[in-house]
């Protein structure tokens, strides 16, 4: 990860990825005109769609729950130098280990089952990445084809649970029973909405996890190492730890999913319930710049992208619900792959402004 | 004789899963060999099937539609080629930004163009499709003894896009072993500084071993949705593209072991259709679902040298900065 130059908080944090933002829109804007649509008018509703009513917002940052998750999951793993594509795997089935607990012990006081369901979520999740992790650290596997192997059997794995065995019996559908109501994760009251406990648990979250990389020895040592794996070594880290330690951490944070998709909405496990959360947290990360409070906030922009694409799709039926995921493939386009390309000309631009307000440091550097 | 049918057609159906697969797996061979992560191999795959099936629905031409698709799929391998290679940017970043934003452009499109709920309208038409070739004699050939079977099933009764395919693993191999353009592209995948230093494009090369994927992903889509099927339908690729990388790796980076993990794949694929519910001696049932992760479960074990080793390209997914 090479930095081309140094910009100051405000552009890194603030402009940069509000320009990739825009171009993402534009790109989009100009989709929905080759469908015939005004991108303006489409802009609007969506806008209103996610932000319009107490309810809709409720939807907003329900969606968005999912996505601080899985947005966190991948940023922890990027600190570490990790790619890990695995979030939906992971989150699967950490919201079986979820599910389950909600099905065995379900009928318990609720702050009984919460802990043991975070508990069982995370070590679903976790033991999900642990083999790719383990793999990468002990036998060299690319993490990134391993991580997608196992979205894939996860994918079987549930399917076949949900279909043999833990189907409700005399039910067609791949669903099990549903929760005893003593489980359900409260809603939050005036949004109307299955916005529920699970949002605040995952800001609860975000915020351990800032904790945990700015203000402990290990994320420290994960960052030294994801940054630079050589020096890391002479610093007295050993890579193998951090990605395994790195690897757990991340999978255990998609794997809390489920506290927010099955315990606080669905209420029984279904199939493909993570529904691509895992894929959207690529975006929410690299958006978020890897930062807590980034992908909070970039994960209520997803979930109002998602609430108000659904919105956009009622009122104006040419436009679908998969136009927002194409905005979530640009995003990812703008934000991570193509990020140099608004990144270089930025810093000639503040490098330029620096200089003219400050004739010394045009001395240090006589070419330009 | 009944066994041998049911063979003969499992075989059959081996050969039309592993086309997909195949040309996908040898067009990502290129990309990877030339140092470039080959995963938006599914997205390639899924533009260039909306694509073909889009055009060809429109124009009544299946190959308008074919080339609609080969063209696709390279504006979508430049993206790639931009982001990862121009600027630098994450391969996989990139070529997961192109399978998110494929996913949702497809039946987006094909809902403004054709309103028939996010897929294109059905191709009836003969020419709007690639049909199935008989070879002489093949339909007298089906009722005569052992051979005849295999001969009409096997040999003919294919389009012409899975004869290309095949085909195309000799022609995969001659190129990247025997002509010189195939050798500047294994060294640029294994040591580009080196590359660099002969006077040779390194950016060059990889555009070409980029837009080569593009080509055959291209040529991938069109055979799902004019060839294998009568339509683009959502999500059609279904991983077909991630398994795709899977065969590659598991083909250890070379074409005729590439095919061979094609076909191995495509056989459990084919294989787990017709064991649906059926019991087997001494196992009973076995649930279709591990028959289908099982391409997965072996890729991973070997990727983990607990099944012969996989030996990737040295230089892959690393951006190349020229030295000033």
């Amino acid at each position: 990860m090479t930095e081309p130059g140094r910009l100051p908080k405000w552009v890194d944090y603030g402009l940069l990825p509000a320009l990739n933002l825009l171009a993402a829109l534009l790109l989009a804007g100009g989709i929905i005109r080759l469908m015939g649509e005004s991108p303006v008018a489409a802009l609007k509703l969506l806008a209103d769609g996610a932000g319009g009513s107490p309810e809709s917002i409720g939807y907003t940052l329900y969606y968005a729950t999912n996505f601080i998750f899985t947005g966190l999951a991948v940023a922890v793993a990027y600190h570490a130098g990790l790619f890990n594509i695995g979030a939906e795997g992971q989150a699967y089935i950490g919201g079986l280990g979820t599910g389950l607990v909600c099905l065995a012990v379900g009928h318990w006081p609720f702050w009984i089952v919460l802990p043991l369901a975070i508990l069982a979520g995370a070590a679903g999740g976790a033991a999900w990445a642990f083999v790719p992790a383990w793999l990468q650290a002990r036998r060299g596997s690319h993490i990134v084809i391993t991580t997608i192997m196992f979205n894939f059997i996860a994918s079987a794995l549930m399917t076949y649970l949900l279909v043999n065995v833990l189907i409700r019996p005399g039910q067609q559908s791949p669903e099990t029973r549903e929760f005893a109501a003593a489980s359900f994760m409260p809603v939050l009251p005036f949004f109307g909405a299955p916005l529920n406990l699970a949002f605040v648990v995952a800001l609860g979250v975000a915020a351990l996890v800032w904790i945990f990389i700015w203000r402990t020895r290990w994320g420290y040592a994960w960052r030294v190492a994801g940054a630079n794996p050589s020096a890391a070594v002479y610093a007295g880290i050993h890579p193998d730890r951090v990605t395994l330690g790195a690897m757990l951490l991340s999978g255990a944070l998609a794997g809390l999913l489920g506290l927010n998709e099955l315990m606080g909405a669905q209420h029984r496990i279904l199939l493909d319930f993570p529904g691509g959360a895992g894929f959207v947290g690529i975006a929410v990360a690299l958006m978020g710049r890897n930062h807590p409070v980034g992908i909070v906030a970039s994960a209520i922009l997803f979930g109002a992208l998602v609430q108000g694409g659904s919105q956009l799709s009622f009122d104006m039926p040419r436009v679908n619900r998969d136009m927002v995921v194409v905005i979530q493939g640009l995003v990812i386009l703008f934000c991570g792959a193509l990020e140099h390309m608004f990144r270089a000309p930025l810093v000639a631009w503040y490098r330029r402004r620096l200089e003219q307000s400050n004739p010394q440091s045009a001395i240090r550097n006589p070419q330009s | 004789m009944e066994t041998y049918t049911l063979v003969v057609l499992l075989l059959a159906a081996t050969i039309r899963v592993a086309t997909p697969l195949l040309l996908a797996a040898l067009g990502g061979l290129f990309s990877e060999r030339a140092g470039v992560i080959a995963l938006g191999l599914e997205g390639m795959m899924l533009g260039a099937a909306f694509a073909a099936a889009a055009v060809s629905a429109a124009s009544g031409s299946a190959w308008l539609g074919l080339g609609a698709g080969i063209g696709t799929a390279v504006l979508l391998a430049l993206v790639i080629a931009v982001a990862g290679v121009t600027f630098r940017g994450n391969q996989v970043v990139a070529a997961m930004a192109v399978n998110i934003m494929v996913a949702g452009l497809g039946p987006s499109l094909a809902l403004a163009w054709f309103d028939l709920g996010g897929q294109t309208p059905q191709l009836n038409d003969a020419a709007q499709r690639f049909r199935e070739l008989v070879w002489p004699g093949a339909e007298a050939a089906r009722h005569t003894p052992l051979p005849g079977l295999l001969y009409a099933e096997l040999l003919s009764g294919h389009s012409v896009i899975v004869y290309l395919a095949f085909a195309l693993v000799p022609a995969a191999a001659w190129v990247l072993y025997r002509s010189r353009f195939g050798l500047r592209l294994r060294a640029v995948g294994e040591n580009p500084s080196a590359v660099d230093t002969a006077g040779l494009s390194v950016t060059g090369l990889r555009y070409q071993a980029v837009v080569l994927s593009g080509v055959l992903c291209g040529v991938a889509g069109a055979y799902l949705s004019t060839a294998a099927s009568s339509g683009f339908v959502r999500d059609m690729t279904a991983g077909k593209g991630y398994l795709a990388l899977a065969a590659l790796v598991f083909g250890n980076w070379r074409p005729w072991r590439t095919l061979g993990a094609c076909l191995l794949f495509a056989f459990t694929d084919a294989l787990a259709t017709r064991l649906q519910g059926v019991p087997l001696p001494l196992v009973g049932v076995i649930p279709v679902q591990f028959v289908l992760a099982l391409p997965y479960v072996l890729t991973v074990l070997l990727l983990a040298g607990f099944v012969g080793r996989a030996v990737a390209p040295a230089a892959i997914g690393q951006p190349y900065e020229k030295e000033r």
